[in-house]
């Protein structure tokens, strides 16, 4: 019993991490037709600000308390900020070039992590946090690791953010109904980029937000991280129907689980391969589960 | 599509504007033959003891540039047989590297739990590299668009998580396996036959060339182009575009296969590293920067890419870099980072890659010469 | 001509992978009433009025009240004042009608015309919070109507409002389309021509991506040659074009 508990929490902890990525990364896909794959490092900044941030190098922050929420918050921000960055800078100019949007976001994905691998090194940097989310607590007879419901707590609050985003604001709107049909939307005397620019700053800071809290989870970071964690972000936002937000999230907790469950009493990375191989059979059993609505 | 023909030396070829005709039409029929002269060029390489510094470490016959060469032809041809999917028949395929890492574990792995010599386990490893594309090719392709580019990357994320778990010890797990020094050819083996694996890995791109040379000029080929162009008017036209795509497809796939087996025989072993998607993220790179859809763009990118990647990794290690502040220091430590950001710029500022660039200097020439403004390229060309 | 002409559109060429779609077109909207353009299936009405619109790269001169606006975006463009109801109808299916309308709002515009719009089309209120995707053909055309007639619109644009719709629903939309041209300019592409005898003043017909004739509605409608030449259908009351529409602009 207590390892189906850990299991599970383990499981739905990785899940709210493949949604802080995975629910980004489909609002952009469902809005401009580009799969971001500078999304694993735009996670990858996010850990390393917030890193940065805790490790004692911005004057407030620090790895306990209130100084890691500034930490965490700093980590975001810089993360938002590149995204919003990647999205003018790179992204916007190639805005009748759909292939060659998703070709420059590769090079960034490539270019992010070898320049923090010069930075701070390409070995795993311990990630310092609260004594408090380092421990574990009693649920039902297992010992479950505090950070799991950090990431957890997290991933709701922001699908509840989103959620009331998407359905309550006039920006939100202007998203939905992109998704749908983006020429229309600029037919109405809608400015649709001023919505690329804003679903990239929501996706990174989602994707920061994600890095930052899954150093915890992890207890370290390193350059490569977000890259990696990227391939079952895209295994979520297909499963769960491209610009869907709220697909995103049950897929995430369905993949969380179900990676974590078969990981543990098969083999090992059976569970990843599964997920991976779940990814392709999909796709080809639903292939316009890449053109999903947002729900 | 414009095929451009471009100087074999890039950096420095900037061709003069023309003054008169006549001498312009010589050097036209002169020039044609370029790929003769740097073909046997490249042939005689080994017997040079050239010292190009800078460029390579030591002198050009020498083991370790001859090894540094090899590798930069072999991407090179690597490059140019994944264009036929990218360039020439617009598949975006982010799996590539299964069928390169599959020629040399499946050969590999035939070697060492069989014990079959190379001569019999190197066809039977091709053959598993071209059915395993056949295979996965007809399933990925049943998806179209940004969904067969994510089918493919699962597919070759699978076989990489498979590689990395070592399943009953066949693929040696992160560490890879290093193949068995007495069943490989021995003229193939060893720091002294270098030279030999060099002109395998030439052989390879020659072969390589010729055969996409050959197949895109065939009347598969164009129906290949009209896929590219516009699907739905290819099949307006009654052909069904599947097939002509399955069969870019596995002729792609079998030369990685192929591929993947002059890797093993380079570096005399089977490594993880060319299962990982970022593998296959690489090839894309190099032909995006060399030029996607022509025909010595691939080829162009391939060899500066991993020529690159090889010597600012060794530029980082010198004093020379250790020396500079952090700011120039860091970029430099990192080919990766430095690619990345010409790649991004590439895309962004020439469209058609380093393929182009000789048309572009050449139109800005004449317009300068002219007197006129700048002509604006046409970017839907 | 001019003082008299909204909108004049001189040499538009469209050009869509590598093909020409249109190879110069010109046309020009009367400020009053309803002007169609007219053209068999694939003769490139559509691409016109998106090329107007900007929703296809395109070159020649768009000229909205003597400013040229080829060079502007879409949204900007339309801000100026141009309601559009394009050919699919443009309804967002999975937003409901209300946001549908609210989406069409425009800032600085005036308070939106919703109780014009409700009084054209009284079901739109009743089905308010109905998901668009759900309603008849009919009932999205309403949507996509009302939205031209929130804001105060110098021009609209209806690209083939009443195809696919039955008869009776015909006949409303061309009612909503007349009063609608009592204040604002239409241009109006149409295959029913008895819409078009009904509503148009002036018409533009469009050949293989030119323009082969402009000029009276009536007059070309009353001469069964040239309507027969030019549009590829003899005339009647009952002149129902059969709508081809995978041919058109594909």
């Amino acid at each position: 019993m207590s390892t189906l508990v850990l299991l599970t929490m383990t499981g739905l902890g990785l899940g709210a991490l493949y949604f802080l990525i995975a629910s980004g990364l489909s609002l952009i896909f469902g809005l401009m037709d580009v799969l971001n794959f500078a999304h694993g490092a735009l996670l990858s900044i996010g850990a390393y600000g917030t890193w940065w941030a805790a490790s004692g190098n911005l004057p407030g922050a620090g790895p306990g308390g209130a100084g890691f929420v500034l930490a965490v918050l700093f980590g975001t921000a810089v993360g938002t900020a590149a995204a919003v960055l990647l999205e003018l800078t790179v992204v916007r100019p190639l805005y009748t070039r759909p292939r060659e949007q998703v070709l420059a976001t590769v090079g960034v994905g490539l270019a992010v992590p070898a320049l923090l691998s010069g930075i701070w090194g390409s070995d795993a940097r311990t990630f310092p946090g609260p004594e408090a989310l380092s421990g574990t607590f009693s649920l039902l007879g297992a010992e479950v690791p505090v950070n799991r419901l950090v990431l957890i707590a997290a991933a709701v609050v922001v699908l509840i953010a989103l959620r009331l985003f998407l359905g309550r604001t006039r920006h939100g709107l202007v998203v939905r109904a992109g998704v749908e049909d983006r020429a229309m939307v600029t037919a109405l005397g809608i400015d649709v980029r001023k919505a690329f620019t804003l679903v990239f700053a929501i996706g990174g800071c989602a994707a920061a937000l994600g890095g930052a809290l899954g150093g915890l989870y992890f207890g370290s970071v390193d350059p490569r991280q977000g890259t990696s964690l990227l391939i079952f972000a895209f295994v979520v936002v297909v499963t769960g129907g491209m610009g869907s937000v709220t697909g995103a999230a049950v897929a995430s907790v369905v993949i969380g689980l179900v990676q974590q469950f078969a990981n543990y009493y098969t083999a090992a990375g059976l569970g990843d391969l599964a997920v991976v191989v779940l990814l392709a059979a999909l796709l080809l059993v639903r292939p316009r589960g890449l053109t999903g609505r947002l729900a | 599509m414009s095929t451009v023909t471009g100087t074999p030396d890039r950096t420095s070829g900037t061709p003069a504007a023309p003054s008169d005709a006549p001498v312009r039409a010589n050097t036209a029929r002169l020039l044609r033959w370029w790929p003769a002269v740097v073909l046997v060029l490249l042939i005689v390489a080994p017997y040079s003891a050239l010292p190009l510094p800078g460029l390579l470490d030591g002198p050009l016959g020498s083991p370790g540039s001859l090894q540094l060469l090899a590798t930069c032809l072999l991407f090179g041809a690597l490059a140019t047989g994944y264009d036929l999917l990218l360039g020439r028949t617009g598949l975006l395929s982010f799996g590539h590297a299964l069928y390169f890492a599959a020629g040399s574990y499946a050969t590999n792995t035939i070697m060492l739990e069989a014990g079959l010599p190379f001569a019999v386990s190197a066809p039977v490893g091709v053959c598993f590299g071209i059915a395993l594309a056949l295979v996965l090719g007809s399933v990925s392709l049943r998806v179209t668009g940004i969904g067969f580019s994510m089918v493919t990357l699962a597919f070759a994320q699978a076989g990489s998580i498979l590689v990395s778990r070592n399943p009953g010890g066949f693929t040696g797990g992160e560490e890879g396996r290093a193949a068995p020094a007495e069943l490989l050819p021995s003229g193939l083996v060893g720091i002294e036959h270098t030279a030999n694996l060099y002109w395998v890995a030439l052989g390879y791109l020659v072969l390589t060339l010729a055969v996409v040379h050959w197949a895109v000029r065939s009347p598969t080929g164009r129906v290949w182009e009209g896929i590219k162009e516009n699907e739905r008017r290819v099949e307006v036209l009654g052909l069904k575009p599947y097939g002509f795509k399955l069969s870019a497809f596995v002729l792609a796939g079998a030369l990685a296969a192929l591929g993947g087996l002059v890797h093993l025989l380079l570096t005399g072993g089977s490594t993880p590293q060319t299962t990982t998607s970022d593998f296959t993220l690489s090839l894309l790179v190099m032909v995006v920067l060399g030029g996607s859809g022509t025909r010595w763009g691939p080829m162009v990118g391939g060899i500066l890419y991993t020529w690159a990647d090889h010597r600012l990794g060794d530029l980082a290690g010198s004093g020379a870099v250790a020396d500079l502040p952090a700011v120039l220091r860091v970029p430099l430590s990192q080919p990766l980072f430095l690619l990345g950001v010409v790649f991004v710029a590439v895309v962004h500022l020439l469209p058609g890659g380093l393929a182009r660039l000789p048309s572009r200097i050449r139109s800005v020439l004449r317009a300068t010469s002219e007197g006129a403004p700048a002509q604006k390229e046409d970017r839907h060309s | 001509m001019t003082t008299e002409t909204l909108l004049a559109v001189r040499d538009l060429r469209v050009l869509i992978g590598g093909r020409h779609i249109l190879h110069g077109v010109d046309l020009d909207v009367a400020r009053h009433g309803v002007t169609a353009l007219l053209g068999r299936n694939g003769a490139g009405k559509t691409t016109t009025v998106r090329g107007v619109l900007g929703l296809v790269p395109r070159t020649g001169s768009v000229r909205l009240d003597g400013e040229e606006t080829v060079a502007l975006p879409t949204h900007t463009l339309v801000r100026r004042g141009i309601g559009y109801a394009p050919e699919d109808r443009g309804i967002f299916a999975g937003l409901t009608v209300a946001e549908n309308l609210r989406l069409a709002e425009r800032r600085g515009a005036g308070a939106p015309a919703y109780p014009l719009v409700h009084e054209l089309f009284p079901e739109l209120k009743r089905r308010e919070r109905q998901l668009a995707g759900t309603l008849s053909g009919g009932q999205q055309q309403m949507v996509a109507i009302g939205r031209t007639l929130l804001n105060g619109n110098r021009l609209i644009i209806a690209d083939e409002p009443t195809k696919g719709l039955a008869p009776r629903v015909v006949t409303e939309v061309a009612e909503v389309l007349e009063r609608a041209a009592e204040a604002v300019p239409v241009l109006l592409v149409e295959q029913n021509l008895a819409v078009v005898r009904r509503l148009a003043a002036h018409c533009t017909v469009l050949a293989d991506g030119r323009t082969a004739h402009q000029g009276p509605a009536g007059e070309l409608l009353g001469d069964a040659e040239a309507a027969r030449r030019l549009l590829g259908v003899g005339h009647g009351p009952a002149a129902h074009v059969p709508s081809r529409n995978a041919e058109e602009d594909s």
